[in-house]
C-alpha cells in the first residue's frame, strides 16, 4: 500500500520534469527570438540596410560573424531584424485568428441551431483550402503588403480556433453554473463574457502558441514568394529566396535564415507542447 | 413550534393557478405539469415534495421562465406578487430573476463559476439589475456573506469556490440569492448534497431569512423530515400533479391520500422500529403515457372502480385537500351513489 503510493509519487515527479523540460527549452528559444525582435537596434552589430559593396558575399569572419550578402549587408543583423518582422506578423495574425475564432466559436455553440450550422459550414469552407494557397489568394485580392500578410494569415487561423472554442463552449454549456447564471438574470452577452470565456481560454492559449510557429512559417513562405515583406525590408523568407541564387558561392545566405526559422519554429512548437502537457488533466496523474 | 398562519393582507408572493406544461417528445405530448395550483404567501415556507420526475423542479423552472426550449405553458396562470407573469417576454422575465425571484440550486459547487472569485459572483446580481459599480458590489458581497454567517467574510470573499466547504458554498449561493432582497426564494433541494449537521445549519439559516426579511420560500425536496422541520405548508406532487396539500401539521397528522400515507410510512424514523425498509412498489408513470383516471391507481393498495376517472381536490378538513375518491367513500358514500 505504502510502496504503491511512493511509486506513484515518483512517477508523477518524472512526468513533471518532462513537462518542465519542454517548456524550458521552448521558452528559452522563444525568449531569444522575442528578445532579438524587441531589441534588434541594440543587439544587431550593423544596420540591416547599409550597403557595403566592397565586402559583398564574404564568408563568416570576425567583422561579420555570419558573413555578408550580395550587396555587402551584414547577414547576422539582417537575420536579427527579420525576427522583428516575423514576430510582429505572427503576433497580429495569431491575434486576429484567436479573437475572430473565439468569437465565432462561442457564438456558434451558444446560439446553436442554424447559426451554428451556418458559421461552422463557413469555417469548413475556409478549412478546405490548403493554407498557403488560401494565403496567396487572399494576398492577391488584398494586395501585397505586410499588413495584408498579417491579415490573411490571421484569417487562415480563424477556423481552427473557432472549432476549438466551439467544442470547449459546448462543454461549458453543460455545466450547472451556466443555468445558475440564468437564474440570477444574466443576459446572453454577459454569460458569454463572464461565464464562458474565462472557462474556455486555456486550450485556446495553448493552441495560440502552436499557431505562432505556423504563422512564422507562413509569413516566411509568403515573403519567399515575394508577397510578404518587401525588399529591402529583411525577412527570413526573402533572405532565403536571395540565398537560393548563391547556393554554390555563399551557402551561408541560405543557411542563416533557414536556421533562424528552424530555431524559432522549434521554440514555439516546444512551448506549445509544453503548455498543452502542463494543462492536460490526463497527464497530471 | 409555532407556525405562522397565512397573512392574507397582502397578495400572495406566488400564485400558480391550474398550470399545465407540455413538452412535445418523439413519443407524444408529455404533460409534465398537469393542473397544478400552488400558493406561497409572504413570510411563508412552502414545501413541495415528490419523487424524481414528479414535476417539482419543472414547476420552479416554469415560474422562472427557464423551462427547456420544447416545453411550453399550455394553460393556467402564474402570478408573482399579484402580477401575472405567465407569458411575459424573455427580457422582462430575465429582469425578474435574481431581483424578485431567487433560485438556490441543489449542488452549490457546480452552480458557482470555478474561475471567478466568490465576491464577484455574490455581487453579480446587484451589478446586473442595479448597475452597481463593481467596488460597491464587492463590498456588498462581503456584507451578504456576513449575513449568512460565513466566518471571515472579508478574506473568504477573495477566495475561489473550490476553497469553500460544501456548507460554505451553499451559504454563498444563499447570499447571492438574497442580494437584492427578493420577495420569493426558490430552494431546489438545497440540502441534499450536504452532511446532516451542515444541513441543519442551512435550514436554520433559511428560517432566519424568512423571519428577518419576511421572504416567502418555496422549498423543493424529497425529504419528508425536512418538510416537517421547516415548512408551514406542503404540496405533495406525483407525476406532474398535486395529490394532496395543506398545512404541514394537519397533513402529517391526517394524511388522506394513499400516496402520502405510503410516503410517510416509507420514511424511516427512530421511533418506529422497522424490520425492513418500506418502499412503494411500482414506478411513477411516464408523462406521455399517463393513465386516464387517478395517476397513482397502478401503485395504490386501495384501488377501486372509481379510480378509473380522475378525482378532483376533495376537502379533508379546513384548508387540507387531497385528490382521492376514498374521501367521498368514507364521508358521503350515499351521495356518490346517488350522483351516479
Amino acid at each position: 500500500m505504502i510502496s504503491a503510493a511512493v511509486g506513484s509519487a515518483g512517477h508523477r515527479r518524472r512526468i513533471n520534469w518532462r513537462r518542465w523540460r519542454l517548456l524550458a527549452i521552448g521558452g528559452f528559444l522563444v525568449a531569444i527570438v522575442v528578445f532579438c525582435a524587441v531589441f534588434a537596434n541594440f543587439v544587431a552589430p550593423y544596420s540591416p540596410y547599409d550597403l557595403d559593396v566592397a565586402s559583398m558575399l564574404q564568408g563568416p569572419s570576425a567583422a561579420h560573424w555570419l558573413g555578408t550578402d550580395e550587396v555587402g549587408r551584414d547577414e547576422l543583423s539582417r537575420a536579427i531584424f527579420a525576427a522583428r518582422i516575423s514576430v510582429e506578423v505572427a503576433l497580429v495574425a495569431v491575434g486576429v485568428g484567436l479573437i475572430g475564432g473565439t468569437i465565432i466559436g462561442i457564438f456558434a455553440a451558444y446560439f446553436g441551431g442554424w447559426i451554428d450550422l451556418a458559421l461552422m459550414r463557413l469555417m469548413e469552407l475556409l478549412f478546405s483550402f490548403p493554407a498557403i494557397l488560401l494565403a496567396v489568394i487572399l494576398m492577391a485580392s488584398l494586395g501585397t503588403s505586410i499588413l495584408n500578410a498579417m491579415l490573411s494569415i490571421g484569417i487562415i487561423f480563424i477556423p481552427g480556433f473557432s472549432r476549438l472554442a466551439r467544442a470547449a463552449t459546448n462543454d461549458v454549456l453543460r455545466q450547472q453554473y451556466i443555468d445558475a447564471a440564468r437564474t440570477i438574470g444574466m443576459g446572453d452577452a454577459r454569460i458569454m463574457m463572464r461565464e464562458i470565456l474565462p472557462n474556455v481560454v486555456t486550450p485556446l492559449l495553448v493552441e495560440a502558441a502552436v499557431a505562432f510557429a505556423y504563422a512564422v512559417l507562413l509569413e516566411s513562405a509568403l515573403s519567399f514568394l515575394g508577397l510578404g515583406a518587401q525588399p529591402p525590408e529583411p525577412s527570413w523568407g526573402n533572405m532565403l529566396n536571395t540565398g537560393r541564387g548563391f547556393m554554390g558561392q555563399a551557402p551561408w545566405l541560405g543557411i542563416v535564415p533557414g536556421m533562424a526559422m528552424f530555431l524559432c519554429v522549434l521554440g514555439f512548437n516546444l512551448l506549445g507542447d509544453g503548455l498543452r502537457d502542463a494543462f492536460d488533466p490526463h497527464l497530471r496523474e | 413550534m409555532v407556525r405562522t398562519h397565512r397573512r392574507k393582507d397582502r397578495p400572495p408572493s406566488l400564485a400558480i393557478d391550474r398550470l399545465r406544461v407540455e413538452i412535445a417528445t418523439r413519443r407524444g405530448l408529455a404533460r409534465v405539469i398537469d393542473d397544478v395550483s400552488l400558493e406561497v404567501w409572504p413570510g411563508e415556507i412552502v414545501g413541495v415534495i415528490g419523487e424524481s420526475g414528479s414535476g417539482k423542479t419543472m414547476t420552479a423552472l416554469s415560474l422562472l421562465g427557464l423551462m427547456p426550449r420544447r416545453a411550453k405553458i399550455a394553460a393556467g396562470e402564474i402570478k408573482l406578487g399579484g402580477e401575472v407573469i405567465t407569458h411575459l417576454p424573455d427580457a422582462a422575465r430575465r429582469r425578474l430573476r435574481g431581483s424578485r425571484v431567487a433560485f438556490i440550486p441543489q449542488d452549490a459547487l457546480r452552480a458557482l463559476n470555478p474561475v471567478l472569485r466568490v465576491d464577484l459572483q455574490v455581487g453579480e446580481p446587484a451589478n446586473i439589475h442595479r448597475q452597481t459599480p463593481w467596488d460597491q458590489a464587492k463590498a456588498r458581497a462581503v456584507e451578504l456573506l456576513r449575513a449568512v454567517h460565513l466566518k471571515d467574510p472579508e478574506q473568504r470573499a477573495r477566495e475561489y469556490p473550490h476553497q469553500f466547504s460544501g456548507g460554505m458554498q451553499q451559504r454563498a449561493m444563499i447570499a447571492m440569492g438574497l442580494a437584492l432582497e427578493p420577495e420569493l426564494l426558490i430552494a431546489d433541494e438545497p440540502t441534499t448534497a450536504l452532511d446532516v449537521t451542515v444541513q441543519a445549519q442551512v435550514l436554520k439559516l433559511l428560517r432566519e431569512i424568512r423571519d428577518s426579511h419576511g421572504t416567502a420560500i418555496l422549498f423543493i425536496t424529497h425529504d419528508l423530515g425536512v418538510i416537517a422541520e421547516l415548512c408551514d405548508w406542503v404540496y405533495v406532487m406525483y407525476a406532474g400533479a398535486v395529490l394532496e396539500q395543506g398545512p404541514v401539521e394537519r397533513l402529517f397528522a391526517h394524511p388522506a391520500h394513499p400516496y402520502t400515507q405510503m410516503l410517510l410510512r416509507a420514511t424511516p424514523t427512530v421511533r418506529t422500529v422497522q424490520s425492513e425498509l418500506l418502499s412503494i412498489p411500482g414506478q411513477i408513470p411516464q408523462p406521455f403515457e399517463l393513465p386516464a383516471g387517478c395517476r397513482f391507481a397502478d401503485r395504490c393498495p386501495h384501488r377501486f372502480e372509481h379510480c378509473a376517472s380522475e378525482p378532483p381536490h376533495l376537502q379533508v378538513e379546513a384548508e387540507h385537500t387531497a385528490r382521492c375518491w376514498l374521501l367521498t367513500e368514507s364521508i358521503t358514500a350515499a351521495t356518490a351513489v346517488a350522483a351516479s
